[in-house]
């Protein structure tokens, strides 16, 4: 079959093939594939443990952007009660990417989840695999002459070796997107760094890029709309709220 | 025949259904190439139905080859795509 499902069949079969390519005294291969599956069961649980590390890791991300969600938006109205609409703007600027990065971190780790529960399925199954070659070499050994033992050890070590290829794609997968989840974490608290948020008073007129990149992100809108909002609430001349500079602490 | 979900199981499937899988793979190839996403989506989910529908699950401690394999569910797009252009699911 061409195609996708060719394709897929093709590099998982050429996979186990590798993992397989050893035909010496066919009970010395049963034992040294039993023991080589028992050591990639150890790899698989390890690799699902790694996974939930990186999901956990994620969460916490996840819990400081919710934090200095609230933190820029104390901020904002702290710079429009002091009449500083310019500070107001460029901190709500930041909320909303804050917000955006948020947003696709959750759905991802959500989507995280299930590939783990998928994992640890998918984990029984290859234990249930490896046990029942376990029982099975035994029956080769005791029953099949040798060239006979040749394809019963052939097919019994395909049947678990496609499941091992399968379980240790979708760990794979499941790396590649937690460290895609890390990088992207990563750049934006890069770009916080650079915008120096504790310290909103020197951010004044002078825009730097860090400034005009997260304005070009189309959190514009979005900022108006809130910004106006903000304004309504507080209303004129709210001035006995604390000062910018406290305000900042509080979140750190 | 003996069909694999990556990263679901592997399901006994009548043989019939053999000429009607590759049918919707061909047009999932087909919609990947034309850069046509929501056809291929659709035609990806009719697949794994098919065969989840029509296929008996193999029980864990069975010890077979399958006969064809599957990407996983979660298959996105660029995933898709990356099959052919040889940036596949699985890195040779």
């Amino acid at each position: 079959m061409p195609g996708l499902a060719g394709r897929m069949s093709t590099v998982i079969k050429a996979k186990i093939s590798k993992l397989l390519d050893r035909a010496e005294d066919p009970g010395e291969t049963l034992d040294y594939g039993y023991q080589k599956q028992v050591e990639s069961l150890q790899n698989v649980k390890k690799g699902i443990a790694d996974v939930v590390t990186a999901k956990k890791r994620l969460q916490m991300q996840s819990q400081k952007y919710e934090q200095q969600v609230v933190k820029l938006d104390t901020q904002a109205r702290q710079a429009l009660s002091q009449d500083r609409e310019d500070l107001a703007r460029a901190a709500l600027e930041r909320k909303a990417v804050i917000q955006g990065e948020l947003q696709s971190l959750d759905t991802q780790v959500k989507e995280l989840e299930n590939q783990q529960e998928q994992l640890t399925e998918n984990e029984k199954k290859l234990r249930s695999k490896v046990e029942a070659f376990r029982t099975k070499k035994e029956v080769i050994k005791a029953q099949y002459s040798a060239a006979e033992a040749q394809v019963q050890i052939s097919e019994a070590a395909h049947g678990v070796g496609e499941q091992m290829a399968d379980v240790g794609l979708a760990i794979q997968r499941a790396e590649d997107k937690t460290e895609q989840m890390r990088a992207r974490a990563g750049a934006v608290e890069e770009l916080e760094a650079a915008g120096t948020f504790e310290d909103m008073t020197q951010l004044g007129e002078g825009q730097d890029d860090i400034d005009r990149e997260l304005a070009q992100l189309g959190a514009g809108a979005q900022v108006d709309d809130e910004l106006a909002k903000m304004k309504s609430e507080i209303g004129p001349g709210g001035g006995d709220t604390p000062a910018l500079g406290e305000g900042g602490k509080e979140g750190a | 025949m003996i069909v694999r979900i990556s990263g679901e199981g592997q399901f006994e499937v009548p043989d019939e259904d053999g000429e009607r899988l590759n049918e919707l793979d061909n047009r999932a190839v087909s919609a990947v190439e034309s850069g046509d996403e929501t056809g291929f989506h659709e035609l990806w989910t009719q697949m794994l139905e098919l065969v989840r529908s029509d296929g008996n699950a193999l029980p864990d401690d069975e010890l077979v080859e399958s006969d064809v394999i599957l990407p996983p569910r979660d298959i996105s797009f660029e995933e898709a795509r990356g099959e052919f252009t040889g940036a596949g699911l699985i890195p040779d």
